[in-house]
């Protein structure tokens, strides 16, 4: 079993696997964070119940979704020794600080408070819970920043010297923190990340209005996470292009396979719409194109010179197909976030935002279009880096640990099983919590606990049973 | 000056990985008792009496981990092929024990499977902790920088051993904690599992010191030759001190004790096997000079650990200190 395979292979793909499970959540939890503090604020200013209500009800989803963040999480920090040693023994000394500074100033920070922020309010009173609830906000955004810098070092490494063991050092610290993708990844992840979470919370609001379009909690939701949608997806679209523009200068191999461009255009690249890239024969077959428009986002000029994958050699290739269609697919998925913001405002306008069953079908249609983006958006950048680890410097083939096919193949094999049946299951019962509508009253976790009162002596428990 | 850096950097990883090692073990003995408490009412309570700390606890795990990688890339570039097997099989334990605390308060029927994930996932994750231990103590194959054995070399009848010794103590540490978070009957259970499990305790740190010197010289001569012997031998009379003062404690049933003394026991141990090990951190192979980061990356690290970790001890004390005091049946705060 598994003799077939490449270890190098599996090891991406249990890397693949494992990562794509894993962004699902902290991409929920940092946007669910900073939305429980501001219902929270809320609360405190006004006084109304309708945001302490909605605060309890997405606590508790909260909580569902940041213990799944956590177990899968830390299977991600112990992949670079388990599956790609090499790479850790080469880079340990530059990424392995970043990750240990994400551990000290975030995981922690989330850890500590979460407790408070779950069960804590009674115990310590509005106000300090606020602290906590801040806490844990700020701790999930530290995060990105830490994550983000080390995964942008290894997009596009600066600030580094090499040693005699072959190692990565860093010469100029700010250089490898503040590396030049760093700003752009970090603001287009931290916009994901709430526009993700404003798109799942708007569904829900949505899909709770379909059924009664009185109910305060669900109008209240659906109002914000509208507006979320209305402002930050065309910022995101802007802060996209900027992230794109910054590739072209760094990476121009992963623009390239992300646009299809197998030949270079000396006189203005056409913008390739849809088309089905084949690698062999190095071109893009049946693409519908727009001519020169390429090279007008791309250069800001009609006539600009864009180079092709024919000036870059094949074994530096990244696999084209996967990065131009899962780039088209983030585009299209932002572009139709975009339509949302701008019904929702027409809707608004006309004062039907709670009425109009249209925008609340095509709202709970997008709920899940923020993690499919996010899932499209990284197998982009991921893919389009290959076939390097440490871009330029550090091939992924000389990255993995030396272990043979069978045993990267089992442990995949056992993460695919494990993840399929716990995190499914974990998702049925986050969608069970959002299927129910937050009622006044609702309770956070701490009271949650289903049949709980005190007097049950186990006897009587028995007999109910 | 950049030795001292080193040794600093093992004491601070030593640190992380200890911190783990007695916050995660509590939780995860609980894991490996739940059994022996079938009722949902008790079963409640020792859920509760963890759930709003357990998080914290498994963070120093990434700690280790994440500051191994960072702080001696090359140890962690070694070991953690070399122990492939086991670490694999710990993190789907932990998978399974971590989402357990969320799961099963949003189900009423499938709550015992949930249950049983909890048991199942704890007791991988404490088999898998101590089998890596041993297979680091009795040392791996390397070659150049990187691991070259099998991907079965882990498994001995030594890291067997390791593997039990840590079960029996990981319980312990879960049953000394129940005495002192909980009160009536669950309490009583408490107590009485906390006697057999404190001479089990005893037993296997016993076969544990006895097995060490045959894996190596090194660490026969690191034990019992002059003079190094006076050194060393303080660690069992220690052990022995400790060991009574915490059967002492179960006599008199005085609940805050059992578990900082199993705490100290823990930390003997501990000092045992840094005793045994130094200076490798792979053991016969690589010392931790051979493996340490450059001294810039040390640097950049220990003035974040310098102010990071006093606040965060400070911080996760006083989430403790929230949720002081008795758990009590029905009034548990999940």
């Amino acid at each position: 079993m598994f003799g077939g395979f490449d270890a190098v292979e599996l090891a991406r793909a249990q890397f693949a696997f494992t990562m794509s499970f894993h962004i699902i959540f902290p991409v929920f939890s940092i946007g669910l964070a900073s939305y429980l503090a501001v219902l929270e604020a809320l609360w405190l200013a006004t006084g109304r119940e309708v945001y302490i209500n909605l605060f309890n009800y997405w606590l508790k989803i909260f909580s569902v979704v940041f213990g799944m963040g956590v177990v899968s999480g830390i299977v991600m920090s112990y992949q670079f020794g388990t599956n790609w040693s090499a790479f850790a023994d080469k880079a340990g000394p530059i990424v392995g600080p970043l990750m240990a500074y994400e551990v000290l100033t975030a995981f922690f920070l989330e850890a500590g408070f979460l407790g408070v922020m779950l069960f804590g309010l009674e115990r310590v009173g509005p106000r300090l819970h606020f602290v906590a609830t801040l806490m844990v906000a700020t701790g999930t955004l530290i995060s990105a920043f830490w994550i983000l810098s080390a995964n942008s070092w290894m997009q596009t490494p600066t600030g580094y010297a090499t040693n005699a063991d072959g190692q990565f050092v860093a010469a100029d610290w700010l250089k490898v923190i503040f590396n030049p993708s760093f700003p752009y990844r970090l603001v287009h992840m931290v916009l994901a990340a709430y526009l993700t979470t404003a798109l799942a919370v708007g569904a829900v609001g949505a899909f709770h209005l379909l059924r009664d379009q009185h109910l305060a909690g669900p109008r209240v939701m659906f109002s914000m996470a509208m507006w979320m949608a209305t402002l930050v997806a065309p910022i995101q679209i802007l802060a996209g292009d900027q992230h794109g523009l910054n590739t072209l200068e760094h990476q121009p191999t992963k623009i390239m396979a992300m646009e299809g461009h197998f030949e270079s255009h000396p006189d203005g690249a056409p913008l390739i719409l849809f088309g089905l890239p084949d690698e062999k024969a190095g071109k893009v077959r049946y693409a519908i194109e727009i001519p020169k428009l390429g090279s007008l986002i791309l250069k800001h000029s009609f006539d600009a010179p864009m180079q092709g994958l024919d000036t870059v050699p094949r074994e530096n290739w990244p696999p084209v197909p996967v990065t131009f269609w899962a780039f088209r697919i983030m585009v299209g998925l932002g572009l139709l976030m975009v339509a949302l913001g701008l019904s929702s405002l027409l809707a608004r306008w006309l004062g039907k935002l709670y009425q109009s069953r249209l925008l609340h079908v095509f709202a709970m249609a997008m709920g899940p279009a923020g993690f499919i983006a996010v899932l499209a958006g990284w197998f982009t950048t991921e893919t389009g880096r290959q076939p390097f680890t440490v871009y330029g410097l550090l091939r992924t083939a000389d990255s993995a640990s030396p272990l043979a096919a069978p045993a990267v193949g089992s442990s995949l094999a056992a993460f695919a099983i494990v993840y399929f049946t716990v995190f499914t299951i974990g998702v049925l019962y986050v969608l069970r919590l959002m299927a129910k509508p937050p009622h006044p009253g609702e309770e956070g976790p701490s009271t949650d606990a289903p049949a709980r009162a005190a007097g049950i002596t186990p006897a009587v428990e028995g007999v109910m049973r | 000056m950049s030795l001292d850096l080193t040794t600093i950097w093992a004491f601070i990883i030593a640190f992380a990985v200890f911190v783990y090692v007695v916050m995660d073990g509590f939780d995860l003995g609980l894991g490996l008792l739940f059994p022996l408490f079938p009722q949902k009412a008790e079963r409640d309570t020792i859920m509760n009496s963890v759930a709003p700390v357990w998080d914290g606890n498994e963070t120093w795990l990434v700690l280790g981990g994440g500051g191994l990688m960072a702080a001696f890339p090359l140890a962690y570039a070694v070991i953690i092929p070399a122990i492939y097997t086991p670490i694999i099989a710990m993190l789907i334990g932990l998978i399974f024990r971590g989402v357990a605390f969320e799961f099963r308060w949003r189900v009423q029927r499938e709550r015992n499977l949930w249950d049983a994930a909890f048991t199942g996932g704890s007791w991988l994750a404490a088999l898998a902790q101590g089998i890596a231990l041993g297979a680091i103590l009795q040392g791996v194959h390397v070659e150049g920088r990187q691991y070259a054995g099998g991907w079965w070399d882990w498994l001995t009848p030594f890291s067997i051993l390791t593997g039990f010794a840590v079960v029996v103590g990981y319980a312990l540490l879960g049953a000394t904690w129940l005495v002192l978070k909980t009160e009536g009957e669950l309490r009583d259970k408490a107590y009485r599992l906390s006697w057999y499990l404190l001479f089990a305790m005893l037993g296997v740190i016993v076969a544990v010191s006895l097995a060490t010197p045959f894996l190596s010289i090194h660490y026969a001569q690191r034990w019992f030759t002059w003079p190094n012997i006076v050194l060393t031998a303080p660690v069992p009379v220690a052990v022995a001190c400790v060991s009574a003062l915490l059967l002492r404690s179960l006599i008199d049933r005085q609940d805050s004790r059992p578990f900082f003394l199993t705490l100290a026991l823990f930390a003997l141990s501990y000092a045992g096997l840094g005793i045994s090990m130094y200076p490798y951190i792979v053991p016969q192979s690589i010392t931790i000079t051979q493996a340490a980061a450059p001294r810039n990356s040390q640097v950049f690290m220990l003035v974040g650990v310098a102010i990071l970790i006093p606040l965060i001890l400070g911080y996760t004390g006083w989430a403790y200190w929230v949720f002081r005091g008795k758990v009590r049946a029905g009034m548990g705060y999940h």
